[in-house]
């Protein structure tokens, strides 16, 4: 069904309906990322499929990419209905969109069960420690001793949805910030080439809720304390790369299943985005000291995703013929002999 | 039990309940089935009946093979023949036989036996098990084959029909067989030559059962999913669906691998709870896919959220409900039909589904292949409500037949249809008049193709809508589509016996103790018309057989006469005609039990 076909297209072909969320939402912005990285790859937007539970962040696949199918599914159980979807046809690409409410409460099982089982498709938090559709209550990725009006302090600690994807093995773990579009965008370009499952956590401010002085979900906060560990671009590979653009040492880079490159610069230290063991570490430290750690923190390129153990055919199972799926009454007559 | 054979003196033909009781986990299953399958072999109608606890090892468990050439496969109450292997429940189980029936024991038992109006065999157990040539590991699970030559020779099984047993249980592995076998042989010898015959109970061959297998009802329902062309299962495991999933997972791969690619054409995905097997199989469903999923009460009662987002956003799924004792854990080792009512409206708001009621194993394989065209044609859940005692139990039944209509995919739009429609369409607008829309499936690369399904509020072009009118336009259209299938879904089996006024309404597993007790009343001077239900929601005939009586009994296997409240909310005009004939102890129903309560009722 491939098209190998060049097609041009114009922005406006992975456009969505207008966002009814908060003006200066985070996740309007997100989506916008999401747009473009899909349009600078050139990917048909009917390859595409959306997937999404309930909260603000699950409204938002309506707003962006309209040629693509999607299904706006049950708080939490978003992972389950998108796995179910992609074994219907798995040249498409699957993106996820969730938010803390939606993956770090109700849907933490399904959340690390779509990881360990290695699903190849984006999964994108869109972080803002605060329920928002409900109006204002504490979420599980609040910080310890956030305040808010009408609910006071929260008295709990904090789920780090990208350690959580961590150490249930998740062979892509990025996290990001809504007010940083460019790293954002070339995120979801590497992860949209990852086979397997791709989590973004991106610190998303809401703007009505939990966007005060202080918050660890805020813009400010973002902007002030956001430290990438490195400069991150994506090459895809039809494109020549050119690596002596980069001082030599400066970069490291990674080849993903498809070829495609992930070219990650090196800012103050160097980062190994293949050792988990750093990743886990680097969000040890960021909890500790309340950095905003950024930038692409593990990668595991090569290891097999949950589609490659079921030994499918190309076509898609969903455009099988009947004489593919009912065996013939031969065979019927040898299941009644199988019987006693 | 017709009081004609229990005549003193004659002796008991093909008529009779054996009942092996055993310690769970000692292999005795193996002997039991070995029994049970000689017996079919022999052409006498059997049906077996595993009474286990929710346990691996240890606990009491029983096994009852109903022996009926008048073909009846209902359970029964007591005992005629009783195998005591477990000493733990030897008292206790003492007191069902029947007066005149039978005990089999291990000869080193010490319990006194406190019945005289019972014939007793001895059993040299622990020394015949010895002479076998197995590793001790072995000798406890060839113990249970000394019971089985005992009674075959006591009762006049044929030996060879043993072995045709055991040559299929063992998948004809000649060591396995033997060493069985040789015990049960020995068993047989020692029988002849140490007891004599003092009991009436007899086997005698009958004409071959052509036309029939024994299977149990998970196996079936595995096997006509896959004549179904099932593609998509996830399922979590649960007493008693297990084994119909873990049955997928055998056959699967044997028949349905691609004939041109040899890759597999379908995916079998074991889910972390039903929560996500629920969402997986509604996912697969949106995505094309014949998704099926099979659990039991507890496992249904998760899926409940989902299964109104699939019935509101139109999504095609089967789902098996393989009932067991409930509310909450409940007894998960004993069968009921008491999720009828949950099944029926499943999830919040306004809610009906469509359920497919099989009332044989033949039928779990039929309603296998169908539930898929139902669904898909009605772009809607089908569940397929069945029980442990079907699911679970070995059954003589009829042979499968092969699927008699094509594969109905319903309503699909490919890129050429759109091309063919000019790209116009709405994936909920009513084109057919037969409240049934259009829908298109992921990866159609026209750019007309897409929507975005969702439970929440939409129009008929799938868009969010929070409109008054369009949210209470889309749920009429749903009831609407609801009371086309009534014409789609099976009707029921009716039996008439002329103009009686009286008749007896049942549904699923209690169908044979009901057509037992329907013939004993008859032989007695009372007659019943019938009807056996196989789907909610019912057909203008159901309607019409209410109709044309003035008492007619719902006998069904819960408390509350679950279906007998949703015949009653069908027509309420008819309520008054309706009575609930209805029971659950975790067991079958027992003909006795259906004559009785009827009696009783009658005589009010």
């Amino acid at each position: 069904m491939e098209q190998n076909i060049p097609i041009e297209y114009v922005k406006g072909d992975f456009r969505g309906l207008p966002s009814t969320l908060c003006q200066g939402c985070g996740h309007n912005s997100i989506s916008s990322q999401i747009i473009s990285a899909c349009f600078e790859l050139g990917i048909q937007p009917e390859k595409v499929i959306k997937f999404s539970g309930i909260g603000c962040s699950s409204k938002s696949p309506t707003y962006f990419l309209s040629r693509s199918f999607g299904f706006n599914g049950l708080h939490g159980r978003m992972p389950s209905l998108a796995l179910g979807t992609l074994f219907a046809d798995t040249s498409l690409k699957g993106i996820g969109i969730s938010g803390d409410g939606d993956t770090a409460s109700i849907g933490m099982g399904q959340f690390k069960h779509l990881v360990r089982r290695n699903m190849p498709m984006v999964y994108i938090v869109e972080n803002n420690g605060v329920y928002g559709l409900t109006k204002g209550q504490f979420s599980a990725t609040a910080e310890k001793g956030l305040m808010l009006k009408k609910q006071g302090s929260n008295p709990y600690l904090p789920v780090d949805i990208a350690m959580e994807a961590l150490v249930s093995n998740a062979t892509f773990v990025a996290r990001s910030f809504a007010g940083d579009p460019k790293q954002v965008k070339e995120l979801i370009k590497a992860a949209l080439s990852h086979n397997g499952i791709a989590v973004i956590d991106i610190i998303s401010p809401c703007v009505t809720f939990n966007n005060q002085e202080g918050s660890l979900h805020s813009y400010n906060w973002g902007k002030d304390r956001e430290a990438p560990l490195h400069e991150i671009s994506f090459i895809p590979p039809r494109d020549e790369i050119m690596v002596e653009d980069f001082e030599e040492g400066s970069v490291r880079e990674v080849t993903m299943h498809d070829g495609s490159l992930v070219i990650l610069k090196k800012l103050e230290n160097d980062y190994d985005p293949t050792d988990r063991w750093q990743a886990l570490r680097i969000l040890e430290d960021a909890q500790r000291n309340n950095w905003m750690t950024t930038g692409l923190l593990y990668i595991k390129p090569d290891i097999p995703s949950l589609v490659d153990m079921y030994d499918l055919p190309e076509q898609p199972l969903n455009r099988m013929k009947p004489n593919q799926l009912r065996p013939e009454e031969r065979v019927l007559n040898e299941v009644n002999a199988m019987m006693f | 039990m017709s009081s004609t054979q229990k005549e003193a003196g004659k002796d008991i033909v093909n008529d009779f309940c054996i009942t092996f009781a055993t310690v769970n986990g000692s292999g005795s299953q193996t002997a039991n089935i070995t029994i049970l399958r000689a017996l079919f072999k022999m052409g006498i109608p059997i049906s077996g009946k595993n009474k286990f606890p929710s346990n691996i090892q240890g606990l009491p468990t029983w096994y009852s093979i109903r022996v009926s050439k008048d073909g009846y496969l209902g359970r029964l109450e007591e005992d005629d023949i009783l195998i005591c292997m477990n000493p733990a429940s030897f008292e206790k189980d003492l007191a069902f036989i029947n007066p005149g029936g039978v005990l089999f024991y291990p000869d080193d038992f010490k319990h006194p036996i406190n019945r005289d109006d019972i014939i007793t065999y001895p059993m040299p157990v622990k020394a015949l098990a010895k002479e076998a040539d197995v590793s001790p590991a072995l000798r406890d699970y060839i113990a249970n084959m000394v019971y089985v030559g005992m009674l075959a020779k006591m009762l006049g099984i044929d030996m060879t029909a043993i072995l045709e047993a055991l040559d299929f249980q063992f998948k004809g592995k000649q060591k396995a067989i033997d060493s069985n076998y040789i015990v049960a042989k020995s068993a047989y010898e020692w029988a002849a030559a140490n007891l004599e015959k003092k009991d009436r109970y007899v086997v005698k061959r009958m004409k071959p059962l052509d036309g029939y297998i024994m299977t149990d009802g998970n196996t079936a329902g595995a096997l006509g999913s896959i004549f179904g062309g099932v593609q998509f299962v996830a399922w979590y495991p649960i007493t008693p669906a297990s084994t119909l999933p873990e049955a997928l997972i055998e056959y699967l791969p044997q028949f349905r691998k691609d004939p041109e690619t040899g890759k597999n054409t379908y995916a079998v995905v074991q889910a972390e709870d039903e929560l996500a097997s629920i969402g997986m199989v509604i996912g697969a469903g949106f995505g094309g896919l014949r998704a099926m999923t099979a659990t039991s009460g507890p496992g249904l009662s998760l899926m409940t959220e989902y299964a109104g987002l699939a019935y509101y956003a139109e999504v095609p799924s089967v789902i098996w409900d393989v009932q067991r004792v409930g509310p909450s854990t409940g007894l998960p080792t004993r069968t009921a039909q008491s999720d009828m009512m949950m099944a029926y409206t499943l999830g919040h708001g306004d809610t009906q589904h469509i359920l497919l009621i099989p009332g044989s194993v033949t039928e779990c394989f039929e309603f296998g292949w169908k539930s898929f065209d139902l669904a898909e044609r009605l772009q809607t859940l089908v569940f397929v409500m069945t029980d442990l005692d079907f699911g679970m139990n070995q059954w003589m039944t009829k042979n499968f037949e092969y699927p008699d209509q094509p594969l109905d995919r319903g309503k699909i739009l490919w890129e050429a249809d759109l091309e063919r429609l000019d790209g116009v369409w709405g994936r909920y607008v009513d084109v057919d008049g037969d409240a049934i829309p259009y829908r298109t499936l992921p990866g159609n690369l026209d750019p007309r193709s897409a929507y975005m399904a969702r439970g929440t509020g939409h129009d008929n072009h799938a868009q969010y809508s929070e409109d008054p009118e369009v949210w209470e336009a889309n749920m009429d259209r749903l009831i609407r589509k609801y009371n086309i299938a009534r014409s789609l879904v099976p009707g029921p089996i009716i039996e008439q016996e002329g103009s009686v006024k009286w008749a007896l309404i049942t549904y699923g597993s209690s169908d044979p103790a009901v057509q037992e007790a329907r013939a004993k009343l008859k032989a007695d001077g009372k007659k019943f018309n019938y009807l056996r239900l196989r789907a909610v929601p019912f057909c203008d005939d159901v309607k019409n057989f209410i109709a044309s009586h003035d008492t007619v009994y719902v006998v069904e296997n819960n408390r509350d006469g679950q279906m007998n409240q949703i015949l009653q909310m069908a027509y309420p005009q008819f309520a008054g005609k309706l009575v609930s004939i209805a029971h659950n102890d975790g067991l079958p129903l027992s003909a006795k039990w259906i004559m009785r309560t009827i009696m009783a009722q009658e005589a009010k």
